[in-house]
């Protein structure tokens, strides 16, 4: 049975379609991560998911059923973490796993073995007595995995686990979720942050309530058909405001390691190389590269602009 | 006016008018509670149930009933019942009070010496019972006085109830409750003016400007000034045309002493604002200390020479008090600024004070 | 601490909260027209430095002088000559763009024909004329970001600190944004930011890495790319963070 499968998904709040004829599936015992900026339609699809809210068309099936007809049976299937989620910061880590261990009726017996589980994992054990208040982002954000949990799930979805998170507990997240992953879990994970795709078994782009693609990362970058090539300067900037005087305009993006110039017309490096000196470009060096989630999000940005 | 102030002022006029379903509720709720309050709250006592069981079946004693039936203080639920059963009566709130006239009532009334007249009143609620009582004695002095022409009293009193003369409770209420009102409307609008910019993180980027805590303040305090003034407007109409509360004095004086005391109010509000750190805190302290002590020690409803000393001394803080004696003043005894100036005078340093109070407790850091 | 040709200098900041140090001991020279990056883990202490900076908390020890003013005290100068833009969207959302903008012209005492003609300027700039009396609220978060940060700074203050602001934002808008900060930068401002984005952190001139309440690392991007041998900043403060877990 396939946990999560979304077909044609459309969902508008006064006037603005925030999701757009989405459709993806997640797999058993894979991360899916949806990938997109604020306002792209993830946290509405994740709402519909785990029916907070209803679909205005198309078809949502958890384990099979449809989600809208099978509310409890969703609800209580699923291990949900909301976006920005907060938990009791006047409760310490140990009493709010309980609390959450408790609402899905699990025994206090098992609520210990999973506890111990858990903090094996997430290392939150020293800290057990500590309010929620007191620990940091990132710790935050793993006791509230943690407490979501606590039901054992076999499905997890998560909005935006990582907002505002520094890189290293961002790593430490994804970890865990690796973890789980790998004991059989199937997660749903959105996220704002590029460089998080590659840590997913498959992704899917989204961007103004529309997928933009989706599948495996790597084979994802493959859409990205032009050339790309690193143009390096002392001054990125002045380097991408003189570019936009080429043909090259609107084909530059400012990295941080320097410019990403997609070649459109496939000229090939020698050619761009030619047109870049004509046009008394100043730069360091020009090198292919591969692109990454960020160069191929741009470019489905682009063409679904036009 | 600094450019500053101004642009704070007109922020929060906007912020006012783009939540109407807020605006309805603040223009509303003052007429709401002024009616629930103005019919829930009154002395004036009708239509007693009680009960009449006459033993003595005589001509005086029909007359002396038709009497009391007459008058609509008294309504008739039982006649003639065993007198065995008054209790359950009482106990079932289905009668007040219970008149039993002895079966010697007609001879007893043309012969010497008098007889008892015997009233059972329900004195769980002490007050009721005692002007039942009262309003009963009187029933029976006017009775005793149509019968017995040679009148032998040696000296009435005889009392002209000046300002209020039908003594109609609502003319004593109504004033009262526009000062717990406004009071508690006003606190209530600021107490979470500043607070809310707290807990949105708005308070952080205004921080970082060069903006004076007093521009901040007062650029609060201004259009809820304004909106408080159109509330107070509300309910003195309702009140006048409505209650009938009479307007003897100014009413531009009642205006300006409106003005003070929506004021204080603000300001008594952004101080708790000022020291609080969630709305939700904010809004519990400003019903808290606003509603309690104005009820109950304002002399709104409870005369405040018969408190404890210590109450007296709160009495004479807060400022419901002094606006009582100024709206009762000017509304039902006309009487102007001279007589008055006292207790403006109070309104205006209050209101000066908790300003002065909320500027120097406004942090201006994110300690 | 004489000179006055750096917009920012502090000599051991330090700030307590009770017993737990939030910063320690932190000493750094910004010049103007430099894009300074600040890293570190959540809790490190990048916003507590920040708002000593601003005036928003005080010291407890050390030395910091904004713009050449001492922030114990001239908070009341400072303020005039920073633009701050905070982690938490700062604009209100149920005013419009217009109404936010000349808010904050009020704020900053900007006369009536200064805000007139600094808020057309703006929308313009940021081709928002359309949607000048839409309310904030239903503006893409993107356009939001680059709203609060010229309403930070319609008072032309010379130094700005930018507090994580292109979080959730999308790539596209993410590069408007430092475009916008590259020609302030340009126009010889000096720009604080703090950033969870990795790649973002290339674009600064200088990077300061903090933790503990420490600055640890303080150099340019590439020297500390090679310093730790590694590909990416991404790499350097893992390394960074993790040689702090064995000390």
């Amino acid at each position: 049975m396939i946990p999560i499968q979304i077909n044609h998904l459309k969902k508008a709040f006064a006037g603005t379609q925030a999701v757009n004829d989405i459709s993806f599936a997640v797999h058993q015992g894979e991360i899916f991560g949806l990938i997109g900026p604020d306002g792209a339609g993830k946290t509405t699809t994740i709402r519909i998911l785990v029916s907070l809210l209803t679909a205005d068309a198309g078809q949502v099936l958890f384990k099979g059923r449809a989600v809208h007809k099978n509310m409890a049976f969703v609800r209580s299937q699923i291990g949900y973490m909301p976006q920005r989620f907060s938990l009791y910061q006047d409760l310490s880590v140990e009493e709010n796993m309980h609390f959450f261990g408790d609402l899905f009726k699990v025994t206090r017996y098992e609520q210990k073995e999973r506890m111990q589980r858990l903090f094996s994992f997430s290392n939150l054990e020293p800290f057990r007595k500590r309010r929620a208040a007191a620990l940091s982002g990132g710790m935050k954000q793993k006791l509230a995995l943690s407490c979501m949990l606590m039901h054992d799930p076999e499905v997890v979805v998560l909005d935006e686990p990582t907002y505002g998170v520094d890189p290293v507990s961002r790593n430490e997240f994804w970890n865990i979720l690796k973890m789980l992953s790998e004991q059989g879990t199937s997660i749903l994970v959105t996220t704002a942050y590029m460089d998080e795709a590659e840590l997913c078994n498959r992704v899917g782009l989204i961007f103004k309530g529309r997928l933009l693609a989706h599948d495996e990362p790597q084979k994802l970058t493959n859409h990205f058909d032009h050339p790309l090539y690193l143009i390096d300067s002392d001054q990125s900037n002045k380097l991408y405001d003189a570019l936009q005087q080429t043909p090259f305009a609107g084909d530059c993006h400012l990295f941080g390691e320097g410019i990403h110039l997609t070649d459109r017309q496939k000229r090939g490096m020698h050619a761009v190389r030619t047109i870049l000196d004509e046009q008394k470009i100043d730069y360091r060096s020009i090198k292919p590269i591969t692109p990454d989630m960020e160069d191929l999000f741009l470019e489905l940005m682009q063409d679904a602009k036009n | 006016m600094s450019k500053v102030l101004l642009s704070i002022i007109r922020k929060e006029f906007w912020h006012i008018m783009r939540d109407p379903q807020t605006l309805t509720i603040i223009i509303l709720m003052p007429v709401v509670m002024l009616f629930l309050f103005g019919y829930a709250i009154t002395l004036d006592m009708k239509e007693i149930d009680t009960i009449i069981i006459d033993q003595s079946k005589t001509p005086q004693s029909r007359q002396f009933i038709e009497q009391i039936v007459a008058t609509d203080f008294f309504q008739l639920v039982a006649v003639d019942i065993n007198p065995d059963r008054i209790e359950t009566y009482f106990q079932q709130r289905k009668a007040r009070c219970a008149l039993i006239i002895p079966n010697d009532f007609g001879r007893a009334v043309q012969k010497q010496p008098a007889t008892g007249l015997q009233l059972l009143v329900d004195a769980s609620d002490p007050n009721a019972a005692n002007y039942i009582h009262k309003y009963f004695t009187q029933q029976v002095f006017r009775y005793n006085q149509s019968i017995n022409d040679i009148s032998i009293i040696p000296f009435q009193v005889e009392s002209r109830m000046l300002y209020n003369p039908n003594l109609r409770s609502a003319y004593f209420f109504v004033p009262g409750l526009i000062a717990v009102i406004l009071l508690l409307i006003s606190a209530l609008l600021t107490s979470i003016a500043i607070v809310r910019e707290k807990e949105l993180g708005t308070m952080e980027q205004i921080l970082v400007s060069p903006v004076h805590p007093f521009q901040i303040i007062v650029g609060k305090a201004i259009p809820y000034t304004v909106l408080g003034f159109l509330d107070s407007l509300i309910i003195l109409i309702v009140a006048r045309f409505w209650f009938d509360v009479p307007m003897e004095g100014s009413i531009v004086l009642l205006g300006m002493a409106l003005i003070l005391y929506i004021l204080t109010g603000l300001s008594f509000g952004l101080l708790i604002s000022t020291v609080t750190h969630s709305q939700r805190l904010a809004m519990m302290a400003a019903l808290l200390s606003t509603i309690l002590p104005t009820i109950m020690l304002s002399g709104f409803i409870f005369p405040i020479k018969s408190m404890p000393v210590l109450f007296q001394w709160i009495s004479n803080i807060i400022p419901a008090t002094h606006f009582l004696q100024i709206i009762r003043g000017i509304m039902l005894k006309g009487i102007g600024f001279m007589e008055l100036y006292s207790q403006m005078g109070y309104l205006v340093l209050l209101a000066v004070l908790l300003i002065a109070l909320s500027v120097k407790k406004f942090s201006k850091t994110l300690e | 601490m004489t000179s006055n040709t750096f917009s920012v200098e502090t000599e051991n900041l330090t700030r307590k909260f009770g017993s737990f140090t939030a910063v320690d001991s932190v000493t750094f020279r910004v010049k103007p027209g430099e894009i300074f990056g600040f890293l570190g883990a959540n809790g490190a202490g990048k916003t507590t430095t920040i708002r000593m900076l601003c005036g928003l908390l005080l010291p407890t020890t050390g030395d910091a002088r904004v713009a050449g003013l001492n922030v114990y005290t001239d908070s009341e100068g400072i303020k005039q000559r920073i633009g701050y833009m905070s982690q938490k969207f700062s604009l209100y959302e149920d005013l419009t763009v217009r109404e936010n903008v000349q808010f904050y012209g009020g704020v900053y005492g900007l006369n009536r024909r200064a805000i007139k003609t600094r808020t057309e300027e703006l929308l313009t700039y940021l081709q928002l004329q359309d949607k000048a009396d839409a309310l904030t609220r239903e503006l893409p978060l993107g356009w939001k970001q680059k709203m609060a940060l010229s309403s930070a700074m319609l008072h032309d203050p010379p130094i700005i600190f930018l507090d994580e602001p292109t979080s959730g934002v999308d790539p596209a808008s993410r590069r408007d944004f430092w475009l916008l900060i590259y020609q302030l930068a340009a126009e010889g401002k000096t720009v604080f930011v703090t950033t969870h984005f990795m790649d973002e952190a290339e674009y600064c001139h200088r990077l300061s890495i903090m933790r503990d309440g420490k600055i640890v690392e303080l150099d340019s991007p590439e020297a500390l790319k090679q310093q730790y041998n590694a590909v990416s900043m991404q790499d350097v403060f893992l390394k960074v963070v993790d040689r702090g877990a064995h000390e």
